[in-house]
């Protein structure tokens, strides 16, 4: 029988030549990352329980991207602890504020991440790098302390579920789009415990950093990762930031999968994700109309310079309505740059927005756009939950970038062709 | 090993960002977290909950955020086990690894309501409505998962196999 790409990735991380779906496995790992909420907890472990040496300094990444620039005293003192512990162990990949972006936008930036990687991230987002052909996923702090100080950690292979798109999109209908739809079919926990494996020929049109959107949200779906073929294009993006080793691995014709979801994409409109589950997604127009009063264009999710284009397309010689909120966060330093050269700065500025530094901030409530009771967001995030950018009583209303600018400029969640 | 204690039922994907929400992230001490555990979603838990009761949740019990502050939380206010249909995979990694008792059982998460009292055998997975006078059966740990626990937890797990 055949593997999947996340089988063979798995079997050559555990020194095999075949894992089968169930099987429990040690694995070594390429990259182990983690944040300023994540790290410190996971640096007390690794202390706590007497290690002393990192297993490699080059392959831990530290990135304190979630309440940074530090918005209290508390989240500083985080911030030093893991700073103090890069210096300690001289973690090579440690990313202060001015370099530092949004995690899981800066890793495939800098080339640290890349196909046939096996990475596990302190951060349910860590599943973003399946888009570059690696095997990436979410953990929580004590197995990153215990990766940090091993190179390899526990996994129960996963059955997989493939995702074929199909078609060509309608206009204004964006990655985000196609995710947020999948997992308005299959459920938050459709794919719980399992891969999620995108294919289709779709995917082909869709830039590298278009594709990062679509396996950033698999957890959203309660997937184990989301993974994706690396293509020339992938191939040709990491080489260009410097990743040297690239294993391409493709899944085998007999490969066996739990079940086989196919869409039509020329079906699938522009999606809002209604309060307070990502799977609570509808076309745009069964809900335009819902007033808002905050934007949020940014995040792990869609912080990327091609969401960046997307928004001041949408924004271009237009204003913010009077009584919302535009924040826009571009997710790293080279993206903020691109945006002062490109001249998108001066359509945001043009717009009313508020242009912050990169940080996950409101994604998460954590800071730069808490909302008040009562009130509504549409962002371009990845999550809804209850009180997740604020008050218990507030809403996030999950869109891409396009639907978000084009709710910015009227007030209330609005279609794209509606305003450009 | 046994717990004892009073259900607390929850519905389907309660995830970790009501369990714990990140305003309070800026510390990681079990003690402050558990203040806030679950108040987004009832703020009243807190004020009941009573050392040894027992969280019953639905389907997908800590979706969401890697927040190892979640069972932290939980723990840190007492509760002695989870019992759920199924758990998100971060949430079971990170109970597993921090020593917080989890049950999968789909007919003690249905059966189960609000203020039961319970009696949880969690080396048998045998979980006892005692105000029902019922039995369910939870899921047994793979033995490579009860190693991690009988080494004390993922790291000292890892310690040793240095």
């Amino acid at each position: 029988m055949g593997m999947t790409i996340t089988q063979k990735i798995l079997a050559a991380h555990a020194g095999r030549k075949f894992v089968e779906p169930g099987e429990l496995i040690l694995a070594t790992v390429d990259m182990v990352l983690g944040n300023d909420i994540t790290a410190p907890v996971a640096i007390e472990e690794f202390e706590k329980a007497g290690a002393t040496k990192v297993f490699d300094n080059e392959k831990i990444a530290l990135v304190p991207d979630h309440f940074t620039p530090c918005k209290d005293i508390k989240s500083a003192q985080l911030c030093k602890r893991v700073r103090e512990f890069a210096k300690k162990h001289n973690i090579k990949n440690y990313f202060e504020i001015g370099e530092m972006g949004v995690e899981h936008a800066l890793l495939p930036e800098k080339g640290l991440v890349g196909p046939g990687d096996v990475v596990i991230g302190a951060d349910s987002h860590t599943c973003t790098y399946g888009a570059l052909g690696a095997f990436a996923t979410g953990v929580g702090s004590t197995d990153m302390a215990a990766a940090m100080y091993m190179g390899k950690t526990w996994f129960k292979v996963p059955e997989t579920i493939k995702v074929v798109y199909n078609g060509k999109r309608q206009p204004w209908v964006c990655a985000k789009d196609l995710i947020l739809y999948t997992i308005g079919n299959i459920g938050v926990d459709g794919a719980l415990y399992k891969s999620l494996e995108f294919t289709g020929d779709t995917l082909k049109d869709l830039t590298v950093d278009e594709r990062l959107t679509i396996t950033n949200m698999a957890v959203e779906a309660g997937a184990k990762n989301g993974i994706m073929v690396a293509d020339e294009k992938v191939v040709e993006y990491v080489r260009r930031r410097g990743k040297k080793e690239v294993r391409v691995y493709k899944s085998d014709d007999d490969a066996c999968y739990e079940k086989i979801l196919e869409y039509d994409v020329e079906a699938i409109q522009p999606q809002v994700a209604l309060p307070h589950l990502p799977e609570n997604s509808v076309a745009v127009d069964e809900v335009s109309g819902i007033q808002i009063d905050q934007v949020v264009i940014g995040s792990c999710t869609n912080g990327r310079f091609v969401d960046m284009k997307q928004a001041a397309e949408v924004l271009k010689g237009k204003k913010a309505h009077p009584y919302v909120r535009l924040i826009i966060i571009p997710a790293t330093q080279e993206v903020y740059k691109r945006c002062v050269k490109e001249g998108l700065m001066d359509i945001f500025l043009e717009a009313n927005a508020v242009v912050s530094t990169p940080t996950c901030g409101p994604c998460l409530g954590g800071h730069m756009g808490i909302l008040a009771e009562g009130e509504k967001a549409v962002a371009t995030t990845n999550r809804n939950f209850v009180g997740r950018m604020g008050h218990p009583k507030s809403e996030v209303y999950l869109a891409s970038p396009a639907v978000a600018a084009a709710s910015a400029v009227t007030g209330k969640i609005t279609h794209p062709r509606e305003v450009v | 090993m046994e717990f004892r204690g009073r259900a607390f039922k929850y519905g389907d994907n309660i995830d970790t960002d009501v369990i714990i929400p990140a305003r309070y992230l800026n510390t990681h001490k079990p003690e402050e977290l558990a203040r806030h555990c679950l108040e987004d979603l009832d703020p009243t838990f807190v004020t009941r909950v009573k050392k040894g009761d027992i969280i019953v949740g639905g389907r997908n019990f800590g979706c969401g955020s890697s927040r190892e502050h979640a069972p932290l939380a939980i723990k840190g206010v007492g509760v002695s086990c989870v019992i759920a249909e199924s758990f998100a995979r971060i949430f079971y990694r990170n109970a597993i690894n921090i020593g917080l008792p989890i049950i999968e059982s789909s007919e003690a998460s249905r059966q189960i309501d609000d203020g039961d009292e319970l009696l949880v055998l969690p080396e048998e997975g045998l979980i006892k409505n005692l105000t029902k006078n019922e039995e369910y059966r939870g899921q047994n740990f793979p033995d490579f998962i009860k190693e991690i626990i009988d080494a004390g937890g993922l790291m000292q797990y890892a310690i040793r196999q240095a």
